[in-house]
């Protein structure tokens, strides 16, 4: 082994006291082979063209560069129009970019498409089943879309029937599925390839409490599989549970990149105090706090004030010696809701 | 290589549609496209051709009046069938259900999309074209060997107004624009010589009849059932292959522009 070789897995060894999961792998990888990027982009751009002579072109991608590796699970995370889905379908080798370059597997996006969507799984949005279909056609046509044999095809849709739990579903038409069902049967239909990459856009989106948890397990079988998954979201929570790194998108460029941790730990403090107050109250309590300096960051909203400080309890002591006497008090740790408020801002981008 | 791999792809489409009958039921599509030709065969072609006796003879060129008829329903039978299933199918699969985004994540591409539609369209209109057929030549109205080749003949026309109804398809963006299109299709069938020859028109309308698809359609069936194979007949095959793939490029391209934006 090459010393620089060596150095960086003494690095990741180190990293891994940090965080466990990720640097496991990523020492595996790095013992193996030098680690080689799956997907890199450069300088990516899309502008759309104006749909009439009245509006601009929009340009919805921004010059972004961003790489992945085998393996991992890469999240884009924005506000609605942040770019994301856009960031996706120029991935997925649907979309031709504007300006940049998109290298995947090794082949070009722009010349090599139909060999590199050989090799992509995809998650729509909205699920875009076949609804004239039942739900092993679905499979097995989609296997047919790949050039699989009728044979393979047929074996691997029982498989993921099996993994999509809907085997007692084979026969139904889709549209007589939950959100839940279909959602889980579009994940297995971009399965049956055997994709080196699954792309989801806004996976769990729209979906209840008990399906999101369904799908975030499944998500996480095919992570410890060694699928690299990239997906994007506008939940957190998600992003927390699933991405090993991500990145942060707003208007079209990329705004922060980093683990979850690391996100947390640059751009939020360790806890939020959250104090609420009857929504007529005067922001005077604002200005107390601020004078007494008892938080990194002080934000007003309507009724509310989130203070961003190290020790949520002590911030709530002294606010209550100055004799600011909320509601209610909530001291939480910094989650990265924060982190993405704190970079895209709190009023509606679209 | 690439050619058999993008007809390979193409095929898996028309797969898809024939799954999509089987699972529903298989001879719908046929009864549809026999149904109406064969009400109008027999309330114009057998009713008129009753009351207006020796006249329909002539027009004919000796033969019943419903055999003057039946051809241009031949023709109609295999142009609505197959441009039914583009401009409202293919159309409807386009806009609302955003079927083909889920296509063009697959190796498939838009032209592959284009290609394989307008193939299954052509399909069903090409055997709904044939079982008419089949209906005229036991009902006694074909009167040549000819007809054998008015097999391939409705597979053509299938194919050039599937195509042309798929070019309408990605045009078209609302519903209401259906409105359009029937004020298209149906003086088409009324006037394109479907009851009664050519000459029965002024000069300046002959000249723009003739230029109708349908026209050429039914002048090259009509042909063909009749035994009367002339120049005729070879343009009108040429017209409805270019005007077919003419229609399938730009079709295809508007795909491309539509779903790889």
């Amino acid at each position: 082994m090459d010393d620089g070789l060596f150095c960086s897995c003494v690095i990741l060894r180190l990293y891994c006291l940090i965080s466990r999961d990720i640097c496991n792998r990523a020492v595996l990888v790095a013992n193996l082979a030098p680690v080689t990027a799956l997907v890199e982009a450069r300088g990516l751009v899309k502008v759309y063209a104006p749909k009439d002579r009245k509006s601009e072109p929009f340009t919805a991608v921004d010059g972004i560069d961003f790489t992945l590796h085998r393996g991992e699970v890469f999240g884009f995370l924005g506000p609605n129009g942040a770019g994301k889905s856009s960031t996706m379908r120029m991935l997925s080798c649907v979309s031709p970019v504007t300006g940049g370059t998109i290298s995947i597997l090794g082949m070009d996006a722009a010349t090599d498409g139909r060999a590199i969507r050989s090799r992509l799984g995809v998650v729509a949005q909205d699920d875009a089943l076949d609804n004239e279909l039942t739900v092993r056609e679905n499979l097995l046509i989609y296997g047919l879309y790949f050039g699989l044999s009728k044979a393979v095809a047929s074996e691997r849709a029982s498989e993921l029937l099996q993994f999509a739990q809907l085997e007692e579903r084979a026969a139904d038409r889709v549209s007589a599925l939950s959100g839940g069902m279909r959602r889980r049967l579009s994940i297995a239909r971009s399965l049956l390839n055997r994709p080196d990459v699954l792309l989801l856009d806004e996976p769990t989106t729209g979906l209840d409490p008990q399906a999101r948890h369904i799908l975030w397990d499944k998500l996480y079988q095919l992570k410890q599989q060694g699928v690299t998954l990239v997906l994007t979201t506008h939940y957190m929570d998600e992003a927390e549970q699933l991405c090993d790194r991500l990145v942060v998108m707003h208007k079209g460029k990329i705004v922060a990149e980093g683990s979850p941790r690391q996100l947390i730990e640059a751009y939020a403090s360790r806890e939020v105090l959250e104090l609420r107050f009857a929504v007529t109250a005067e922001a005077a309590p604002a200005d107390k706090i601020r004078e007494a300096d008892l938080c990194h960051r002080l934000e007003v909203l309507p009724g509310r004030l989130v203070c961003s400080t190290d020790d949520g309890e002590r911030t709530l002591a002294g606010a209550h010696r100055l004799g600011i006497r909320p509601d209610s008090a909530i001291v939480r740790r910094s989650s990265l809701e924060d982190v993405f408020l704190s970079l895209t801002g709190r009023s509606l981008v679209d | 290589m690439s050619e058999q791999l993008a007809l390979r792809s193409a095929r898996v489409v028309v797969t898809r549609h024939w799954w999509v009958i089987r699972g529903a039921n298989p001879w719908t599509p046929l009864v549809e496209g026999l149904f109406e030709p064969f009400l109008y065969l027999m309330s114009i072609g057998v009713g008129i051709g009753t009351l207006i006796g020796h006249e329909g003879r002539v027009i004919a060129g000796g033969y019943s009046y419903a055999s003057f008829v039946a051809p241009a329903l031949l023709a109609t039978s295999a142009m609505n069938t197959a441009a039914n299933q583009t401009i409202w199918g293919t159309w409807y699969r386009l806009q609302f259900e955003k079927f083909y985004d889920s296509l063009v994540t697959t190796p498939l591409t838009t032209t592959d999309i284009g290609v394989g539609e307008a193939w299954a369209a052509t399909a069903r209109g090409g055997l709904a074209g044939i079982c008419f057929l089949g209906v005229i030549a036991a009902l006694g109205m074909v009167h040549s060997l000819w007809a054998v080749a008015a097999i391939p003949a409705v597979v053509l026309i299938a194919f050039s107004f599937a195509s042309a109804g798929l070019a309408v398809a990605t045009i078209m963006r609302e519903l209401h624009h259906n409105q359009y299109v029937q004020l298209v299709m149906l003086p088409m069938f009324l006037f394109s010589a479907t009851f009664y020859p050519l000459s029965v028109y002024p000069t300046v309308v002959r000249d723009v009849v003739a230029v109708l698809p349908l026209y050429q359609s039914t002048v090259l069936a009509r042909g063909l059932t009749l035994g009367r194979v002339g120049s005729d007949q070879v343009i009108a095959v040429a017209y409805l292959a270019v005007m077919g793939s003419g229609a399938l490029w730009f079709a295809c391209r508007r795909l491309g522009g539509l779903l790889a934006l």
